[in-house]
């Protein structure tokens, strides 16, 4: 009876993988051999035109050496980076906290802040973001209406980055989402027992909301930093990289190299330096986090 | 205590003041996109009106027929590209999330983990060599770059959020079946797809209008301005507008995004639960 159950369980187990199969196979055509030739690529010179050859680690020197939009387009998306993901978090976290009060017709709301979410990396999104920052646009035409001064979004270098990292922020809806699920997950006889202790509603912040939602910031953290350091659409459409190139974000300089100017093999070491920017800020954070992460279980999740 | 209730009542008004004003914040924009697509190019800007001074009607004629094409074919080609990947990548996703919830295999743990990971590979390592690939294949120019991944279920975050749903279900509902004389197929696909409709329906409409609204991948695998989708047209408008025909790119602009938030207030609670499930992306 027994070697009957095993056998009958054996034969179910191949069946799982042929379900898996479609994903093993897109995996390894998609995803593992592509993975795998751009490293190849980025010691070669390939350029779909040419002979392709082995020249070692030329590209990777020319791009530490002799590519100064390399340098400028790195600062750039650390700067969008290390302004978009945070504001969009905070920003997040706060109007979560307050829909988590009972009130009524959150639901209302929450589809609200959540729809710029879906529409975010659209096209026609980045065209509306063009009109609405104009120097004459809607946001000057309401500073004006109020005596402030009008401001250059699009045309100071010093602002133009901002004003894309805006267009991120506006776009807070799903993070937001996400700390909302965290947030009811929270037992509320920790809150009861606090009010019984004569802590303050600051108090009860610090004390419970952050720490039980560390995990989750964490998380958000890391998805929303990987996806902002490949941003592409927001600056290419509304600024085109610039104004002086102040907004020439590194999955621009990587479509310029790559398909514009057809120089596939640099882009692939573009690609991997980039790829070993996001491992490393990514293994930071997860070495941080061992500091400022709570998990309930003791992180054997 | 009636001063304390006082207090509460206030501070509730205050919040819904404070709510209802981000709320405006948030989707005036997109508000201000449709009506300015009625009013007149020089009313566009320097103005602070919502409401068109003279209502344009044309601009959506006109902007849906400007250039070589007119939208209608960008509209059919997007739809010719959106429809069958939302559709493979349900099949094949419902395929692979129910491999690994229900199924014990040789180095499940493994795949699962890999799986997982490639939910935080950037894309823009891949990109180059996927392109020379589907060169090779002669898939350039066509929406197979497209199709053909989502048959072979390369959207990680589909297969996640199935798993998901999928380990929700009992297993008793398995071995019943398999006493009824299901198999693993049948199991699949008459008890357990009826139950998790809401994760595919979630599914779907995620898929749809990431994919709708794609731009990168368009650019670099579409370069026929015949093929071109929404997006791309909508890139070219406002490079060529040369004229400054700023009401029809606005209009355009309203028309592209007009299927995203149609669904989305239609279908707006499996936005939501499909996002909290799974906790990524957006």
């Amino acid at each position: 009876m027994k070697g009957h159950v095993n056998s009958k369980k054996k034969k179910r187990q191949y069946i799982g993988l042929l379900y898996i199969l479609p994903w093993i196979l897109g995996f390894l055509i998609f995803q593992l051999y592509p993975f795998i030739s751009s490293f190849i690529y980025s010691f070669t010179n390939y350029n779909m035109t040419s002979n392709t050859e082995f020249i070692g680690l030329k590209n990777y020197i020319d791009i530490f050496t002799k590519d100064s939009q390399f340098y400028n387009s790195l600062k750039v998306t650390i700067f969008y980076v290390f302004m978009a993901v945070p504001m969009k978090l905070i920003f997040a976290l706060i109007i979560a906290m307050i829909l988590n009060i009972k009130l009524k017709y959150v639901n209302f709301y929450r589809t609200i802040y959540y729809l710029p979410s879906i529409l975010g990396g659209s096209v026609a999104v980045a065209v509306l973001w063009r009109f609405l920052f104009a120097d004459s646009g809607l946001v000057n035409e309401i500073l004006s209406f109020f005596g402030i001064p009008k401001i250059g979004w699009l045309s100071n270098p010093k602002i133009a980055l901002f004003t894309i990292s805006l267009l991120t922020v506006w776009q807070f809806g799903s993070s937001m989402v996400i700390f909302l699920a965290g947030l009811k997950q929270i037992p509320k006889e920790l809150y009861e027992a606090a009010t019984v202790d004569g802590v303050s509603k600051a108090g009860m912040f610090f004390t419970i909301t952050l720490p039980l939602l560390t995990p989750i910031i964490l998380f958000n953290l890391i998805m929303q930093m990987i996806i902002a350091f490949q941003e592409f659409t927001g600056s290419f459409v509304i600024t085109n990289g610039g104004p002086m190139k102040s907004t020439y974000l590194y999955a621009m300089k990587l479509y310029d190299e790559g398909f514009l100017f057809m120089k596939m093999g640099y882009a692939s070491a573009l690609s991997w330096v980039l790829f070993t920017v996001i491992l490393v800020c990514t293994a930071l954070i997860f070495k941080s986090s061992e500091y400022w992460t709570y998990y309930e279980d003791g992180g054997q999740y | 205590m009636s001063n304390k209730k006082k207090r509460q009542i206030i501070k509730d008004v205050l919040t819904y003041i404070f709510l209802t004003l981000l709320g405006i914040l948030m989707i005036y924009p997109l508000i201000w996109m449709f009506f300015s697509s009625f009013k007149s190019n020089n009313e566009i800007f320097g103005s602070l009106r919502l409401l068109p001074e003279h209502v344009i009607w044309d601009s959506f004629y006109r902007g849906w027929n400007s250039g070589q094409f007119t939208y209608s074919l960008y509209f059919k080609n997007t739809f010719m590209l959106v429809i069958p990947v939302v559709l493979f990548t349900l099949i094949s996703s419902t395929l692979v999330a129910y491999g690994f919830a229900r199924f014990t295999f040789p180095m499940k743990g493994a795949l699962f983990s890999i799986m997982i990971s490639t939910l935080m590979l950037p894309n823009a390592v891949i990109i180059i060599p996927r392109y020379i690939l589907f060169n090779r294949f002669g898939w350039l120019n066509s929406y197979k770059p497209f199709t053909v991944p989502s048959i072979f279920a390369c959207h990680p975050f589909f297969i996640f959020m199935l798993v998901q749903f999928f380990r929700g279900l009992p297993k008793e509902l398995d071995e019943s079946a398999t006493i009824d004389g299901c198999n693993s197929f049948t199991t699949l696909v008459r008890i357990h797809m009826p139950l998790i409709k809401p994760a595919l329906f979630s599914a779907a409409i995620f898929q749809f209008i990431w994919t709708w609204n794609d731009f990168f991948n368009s650019l670099i695998y579409i370069n026929s301005v015949k093929k071109y989708t929404i997006s791309l047209a909508l890139r070219m408008s406002l490079d060529t507008a040369a004229a400054a025909n700023w009401n029809e790119i606005l209009a355009m602009s309203t028309l592209a995004i007009l299927p995203s938030v149609l669904i989305f207030f239609f279908a707006q609670k499996y936005f939501v639960e499909g996002i909290a499930t799974t906790g990524i992306k957006g």
